[in-house]
């Protein structure tokens, strides 16, 4: 069975996650992708504020379709996290992200500022976009309108379904899991 | 020589963009069930059932399967007794794609620009038209919209014609198993062998409209195909690369003949989420 864990987490919460549990993940998380995370690290480079607190935040990698008329959103599944590995590190030592939510493994220096600072990345199922979007209970763009689908959303999740796929040590699920299966 | 009108193509071109996005072929939820039966882990199974929810509820919902609706990718074969009146055939498809992309609420992921600005065009234009000769007096219309993941993991080689089938089969299993997760596995492999350059990377391209898991008709190369997807799955990547025994569901190789110092080999990957709708006018 998933756990079931809530935002925002505390320190504990996530030091006790190990790779390959699967979640289901309820609170709030921020969408982003490439150039939401170039902007935002330029602020950070520049000593400017940013338009967000992401302090003890989750960043979801990921741009959703648009909402047909009565609904929240339309499919949101996560996109390929690899693209957003030159400024994770930054976000998570600068701006204090706790979490990420993508698909795809990540790079060292990733990892490496994972570990010193307690984080834990998460994935998402990629290509399960209407089955995300029923998980989303509300959303509002909060900045980069001006990207379109890759603008910031608040998202409001209920039971989003994830599995812990590089935890707070290190594990990292991408490198375990296939290593178990693989014949030569 | 039959006529058929340009707001015909426009109209059949935005039902096509819907039903692509929003309905999983059965074809490919055939492979995922197919899967599901062999599949050794049991996050891989929890992962293979979750797409074949996604898909229902995608279908019933009238939900995207996935919110990277892709690339307008088309194969048109062109009937030679048959003509579009009243526009090009490039001009109808480009317009019914931006009305389906628009009225379908499906995600606009087209830039203007592949450098500079990449400003997103907002109607999902450009589109991809591949044009194929054909006889009769018939329009056929293939879509298969084209997501990011997987179209980023794709790769070419210019092989030396000596290499012959183990150096295909090598790229191959290497191109595969090396993108890991990053594609959305399991995938379906299209192969392009032979031709040149960009030929080879079409036929890769064309490779991945073919009914899946339907083996090439010549049995050396629908041998090659089982040899490949056996070593692919092998290699333990996995659904979402998280481990398993399904790494692809398919492959499917496309050829022709190359130039005598040559052996042109692609490969272009498919999401399990392997969209594609057509239609006949």
């Amino acid at each position: 069975m998933p756990t079931k864990i809530t935002i925002p987490f505390d320190k504990d919460q996530l030091a006790k996650l190990s790779a390959g549990d699967e979640v289901l993940i309820t609170g709030y998380i921020y969408t982003a992708r490439d150039v939401a995370h170039k902007r935002l690290c330029e602020l950070i480079d520049t000593n400017k504020e940013l338009p967000l607190d992401l302090s003890d935040s989750i960043i979801y990698f990921a741009g959703p379709s648009p909402a047909a008329p009565g609904r929240v959103i339309g499919a949101a599944g996560p996109t390929t996290s690899y693209r957003m590995d030159a400024f994770s590190p930054k976000l998570i030592e600068k701006a204090g992200i706790t979490g990420m939510i993508g698909k795809g493994s990540r790079s060292e220096e990733v990892i490496a500022a994972m570990k010193k600072n307690g984080a834990v990345y998460f994935a998402a199922i990629g290509g399960a976009g209407a089955l995300i979007a029923e998980k989303v209970k509300s959303a509002e763009i909060v900045c980069y309108e001006d990207l379109g689908p890759e603008a910031i959303r608040r998202l409001e999740v209920e039971d989003f379904p994830a599995v812990v796929a590089i935890d707070s040590t290190g594990r990292n699920l991408y490198e375990t899991g296939p290593a178990e299966f693989v014949k030569f | 020589m039959r006529k058929i009108n340009y707001k015909t193509v426009v109209e059949a071109v935005e039902a096509l963009c819907l039903k692509a996005a929003y309905e999983l072929p059965e074809d490919v939820e055939n492979v995922i069930k197919e899967s599901l039966a062999v599949e050794e882990s049991p996050l891989g199974k929890s992962i293979l059932k979750q797409y074949l929810e996604n898909a229902d509820i995608a279908r019933n919902k009238r939900i995207p399967i996935c919110q990277d609706t892709g690339a307008a990718v088309f194969l048109a074969e062109v009937g030679t007794d048959c003509f579009i009146e009243g526009g090009s055939l490039t001009d109808a498809v480009k317009q019914g794609t931006a009305a389906g992309y628009k009225n379908g609420y499906l995600r606009k992921s087209m830039v203007e620009d592949p450098i500079f600005d990449r400003k997103n065009t907002g109607d999902n234009t450009p589109v991809i038209v591949h044009l194929l000769e054909t006889e009769g007096d018939i329009l056929k219309l293939t879509l298969a919209p084209k997501g990011g993941g997987s179209e980023n993991m794709s790769k070419t080689a210019m092989l030396k014609p000596l290499e012959g089938e183990q150096g295909v089969i090598d790229f191959v299993v290497k191109t595969v198993t090396e993108s890991g997760a990053n594609p959305c596995p399991p995938t379906i492999v299209g192969v392009g062998i032979g031709g040149d350059f960009e030929y080879a990377a079409f036929l890769a391209k064309k490779a991945l409209f073919r009914r899946t898991g339907e083996p090439h008709p010549d049995p050396r190369y629908a041998e090659m195909e089982h040899k490949i997807l056996k070593a692919v799955n092998e290699s333990g990547v996995g659904p979402q690369g998280l481990g398993g025994r399904t790494t692809a569901f398919a492959v499917h190789i496309e050829k022709t003949g190359c130039h005598i110092a040559s052996l042109p080999v692609a490969v272009n990957l498919n999401c399990h989420a392997a969209r594609h709708a057509s239609v006949s006018i």
